[in-house]
């Protein structure tokens, strides 16, 4: 073992000192979304072995009304659209666009929300509540699960605006917007998943 | 205002609980004097609640693990205890409610809050150095996953006082923890604590995950990983793949408890079953997610002491790996009384029994580097001894359960605790044990006494054969687990048995508790001045001083071989100053952790008690303090190169002194 404290050896560069913070958080937030991924396939999965119990109440055929879907997923998937531009904008640097396109993506996620909200009320006041059987607490959970994730969406929306509007767009900025791109065509994602699995496969 | 929450909730009459509530309070109250009165609330705050630092935040883990394991351990005894009296006609002095209570107590605590805060400190002392980082990718979410750790263990202590714990055992027994079987607060506190730890959980493994695929140092290359750098790659991966499951399934049981559902019910179309599955879906990787980094302790510690190469690293590779991908096969062998098809079961039995063969490759691979090595006795080795030979037993007793037909007749027995228990605790505790011992110079500047850390080992290995040996006996003899009270008095000579094992155990405990005052008083004589405390580090932990710089690396090396640090000591380009330092940059203090913890227990125990106000109020607080919390980019400070060149010039000065006189001697 060499013992001798040397002044000069110099095997070494500073290159590799400083680490791309914008790739690691969205390599990160990859990660957490695939975790999520597994958490939303519980959710299917438990739709997948209770989904039919329906203990003598309602089942999906009597409840899912396939047009108000077809409405509602299509709010959900213009937003994703309205999205994609933003993104495009905000590459471009026009900050205003970005803002104009948040909100009408926040706008649409709402819409979304707020016919789901909507059916799950008339479903409730129909003595089709998530208490009733295993299958409308699959669902319930399953579907509100992801609104949730929307709603989260949204609320995270409304902060981007807000620090935009105070910040311009910043390098930490653009780096936070593209990780809620991710979450956004995930959500979308997910989406097209509940509505083959949870309501197609209910009606047909 | 108070929800469910009365007076009449304080257990007063029951002298054992109050007892144990007014001990550990005033053991907190002591120790928050003693704070006060030396005026460190500010040191407290600044350096170490509100610390980013990975090394401070693996401390503080490390210190909730142990502290956790007392409370849990003191479960144990009271467990052996009743046991030991409860036969025939003497029924011991806990109620059977009481009794309950504490093996799921037991359970959780040891689980979720001695084995995960012991292996994810660990982790957090010992990574960022391995792989030549300076702190891990996302050091403001390692504080939050730490206080969320924190806010659960704060849950499951409150529970001791304010109300009770859950009966339904630790892993959950559907459906008695259903609302309709259990109308009290018990599941609710269980269910919290495990939910709010397992979160901060999943985020850790997300953390290191990232921070080992994204940070190493250039030149490590996946095959020049350490070994316990791998085990905590395939244990981050498991956290990231299970502990979303457990997350779904409480958070089910939570709406089934909460608002009337039906998903583990066992009518309106429930499935009590499901909730089986979704456990073991994540219990059974859970088991891999504390075994693994253990054997990565035991790798290294291994080469360290018997001054060789690991042998077989490659194989030692693909059998972590292999065992990664089984984990997620097996689960069903928990339930394979459930009324599976035959085929089912087999399909679960053989992969439980492929299990087997990466485990016993790492087996040989450890005996093998022992082979022609000089091997020093230090404490550390010794843990691995005697992890090498209790744990083969518990490998052999799990080959037989795996089998189904076996497992039907000792499902549930004392046997099965016996198991568990044989894999568990030399598996993964005495790994930790091992790291505990083999790292703490390291990260305090000086050795643990060898002789009180000998006696520990001692007190822990044969109190654990007493102990459990007993317990394979009596499940052959058909004892179930969970029983408060028998009648069958030929089990008493075994339970006394296995009382006395757990007080010998209690002897080892005393002898850690012993080793730490010790050594703390001894810090002079033990002191460790060059960084490469056991004078045989191989990995780059070794490189830095004892306690390492907050920068850990003033320069970022380059890796060349696996066992870099052995390298550069061979080939002479060990301990040589860098011609010039720069700037580095660190992450600041932040106070988000603490607060979001606080806000968690909380919330927690806002849900458990229905104090409705309180939990949106939290809830409010905490999406709140996430969101002022993102739109900081700035969070970091700068050391500048003159600070940094200081620091090393006076590390590099201790160093020369340290080396000539190990030369002279």
């Amino acid at each position: 073992m060499n013992t001798n404290v040397s002044q000069n050896a110099s095997v070494h560069t500073a290159d590799a000192e400083h680490h791309d913070h914008g790739e690691i958080r969205t390599f990160g937030f990859w990660i957490y979304l695939m975790s999520d991924l597994v958490l939303f396939s519980v959710l299917f999965a438990t739709y997948a072995v209770i989904g039919f119990n329906s203990a003598g109440g309602p089942t999906g055929k009597d409840l899912f009304d396939l047009p108000y879907l077809f409405v509602e997923t299509m709010f959900l998937l213009v937003s994703s659209v309205a999205f994609g531009l933003t993104m495009i904008a905000m590459h471009n640097g026009k900050q205003k666009q970005v803002i104009i396109g948040l909100i009408i993506t926040a706008l649409l996620g709402l819409g979304f929300i707020g016919m789901e909200i909507n059916e799950f009320v008339n479903m409730i006041h129909d003595g089709a509540g998530p208490d009733r059987s295993g299958f409308l607490s699959a669902f319930f959970t399953l579907v509100g699960t992801h609104g949730a994730h929307v709603t989260f969406g949204i609320i995270w929306i409304a902060t981007m605006i807000g620090q935009i509007a105070k910040s311009g767009i910043t390098e930490g900025i653009s780096s936070r917007m593209m990780r809620l791109s991710l979450f956004w065509h995930f959500l979308d994602i997910v989406w097209i998943g509940v509505f083959s699995f949870v309501y197609l496969m209910h009606v047909i | 205002m108070f929800g469910k929450l009365t007076l009449s909730d304080i257990p007063y009459n029951d002298p054992i609980i109050m007892g144990a509530v007014v001990s550990a309070s005033l053991a907190g109250l002591v120790i928050i004097a003693l704070i006060t009165y030396f005026k460190k609330w500010p040191y407290l705050w600044h350096e170490w609640l509100t610390s980013v630092d990975h090394k401070r935040i693996g401390v503080m883990y490390i210190v909730l693990a142990l502290v956790m394991m007392l409370r849990g351990f003191a479960d144990a005894l009271m467990m052996r205890g009743q046991q030991a009296m409860a036969a025939g006609a003497d029924h011991g002095y806990l109620t059977a409610h009481h009794y309950d209570q504490i093996f799921g107590s037991h359970g959780t605590i040891m689980i979720i809050f001695v084995a995960m805060p012991f292996v994810i400190g660990l982790m957090n002392l010992v990574i960022p150095h391995q792989i030549g980082a300076r702190d891990v990718a996302f050091p403001v979410l390692n504080s939050v996953s730490f206080w969320l750790t924190v806010a659960g263990a704060g849950l499951i202590m409150i529970s001791l006082g304010v109300g009770e714990f859950t009966n339904a055992g630790w892993f959950g027994i559907a459906p008695l923890f259903e609302k309709t079987y259990n109308p009290g607060v018990g599941v609710d506190y269980w269910m919290w604590a495990f939910q709010i730890a397992g979160v901060g959980s999943l985020l850790s493994g997300v953390n290191f995950l990232v921070t080992i695929v994204k940070m190493r140092a250039p030149g490590m290359t996946w095959m020049k990983l350490p070994l316990f750098t791998w085990t905590t790659v395939t244990t981050n991966v498991l956290m990231i793949l299970s502990f979303p499951v457990i997350t779904g399934a409480l958070f089910l049981l939570t709406l089934d408890r909460y608002l009337g559902m039906h998903f583990f019910t066992n009518d309106m179309g429930g499935n009590m079953m499901m909730w089986n599955n979704l456990f073991w879906m994540w219990g059974h990787p859970e088991v891999y997610i504390v075994v693994l980094p253990s054997f990565g302790i035991f790798s290294e510690v291994v080469a360290t002491f018997s001054r060789k190469k690991l042998f077989g690293y490659v194989s030692l590779v693909w059998a972590t790996a292999a065992i990664m991908i089984l984990s997620f096969t097996v689960w069903l062998h928990h339930f394979f009384t459930m009324g599976n098809t035959v085929n089912v079961n087999i399909f679960f039995g053989i992969a439980t029994m492929l299990i087997a063969i990466p485990t016993g490759v790492k087996v040989y691979d450890w005996l093998f580097t022992m082979y022609r090595g000089r091997i020093t006795f230090t404490t550390p080795m010794y843990w691995v001894l005697g992890f090498l030979t209790i744990f083969v037993i518990g490998g052999m007793t799990g080959v037989l359960m795996a089998i189904p037909p076996a497992d039907f007749v000792v499902h549930n027995s004392l046997f099965l605790i016996a198991h568990f228990h044989n894999m568990l605790i030399p598996g993964a505790l005495f790994g930790y044990f091992a790291g505990f011992a083999y790292w703490f110079p390291k990260v305090f500047g000086f050795k643990l006494d060898e002789k009180w850390g000998k006696r520990a080992f001692w007190g822990w290995s044969i109190g654990f054969l007493v102990a459990f040996m007993p317990l394979y006996v009596l499940g052959f003899m058909g004892m179930p687990r969970r029983m408060a009270h028998y009648d069958t008095m030929a089990w008493q000579p075994w339970l006394i048995a296995a009382a006395v094992g757990a007080l010998i155990i209690g002897l080892g405990i005393l002898a850690q508790g012993m080793q730490i005052f010790v050594s703390i008083r001894d810090r002079k004589k033990n002191v460790d001045l060059t960084g490469d405390s056991w004078g045989d580090g191989r990995t780059l932990e070794w490189m830095s001083s004892s306690p390492p710089p907050v920068y850990n690396f003033a320069v970022i090396p380059k890796v060349n071989e696996l066992d870099e640090w052995w390298a550069m000591k061979e080939n002479g380009t060990a301990y040589q100053r860098p011609a010039e330092y720069h700037d580095i940059h660190m992450p600041k203090n932040v106070a988000r952790g603490p607060i979001i913890g606080g806000l968690v227990l909380a919330f927690g125990f806002a849900m458990v008690w229905y104090i409705w106000w309180l939990a949106i109020a939290a809830m409010i607080g905490i999406i709140a303090t996430v969101i002022i919390g993102s739109s900081h980019d700035d969070e970091e400070y700068i050391i500048p190169a003159a600070e940094v060149k200081r620091i090393e010039d006076e590390r590099f000065e201790q160093l020369a002194a340290a080396l000539e006189e190990k030369k002279n001697n």
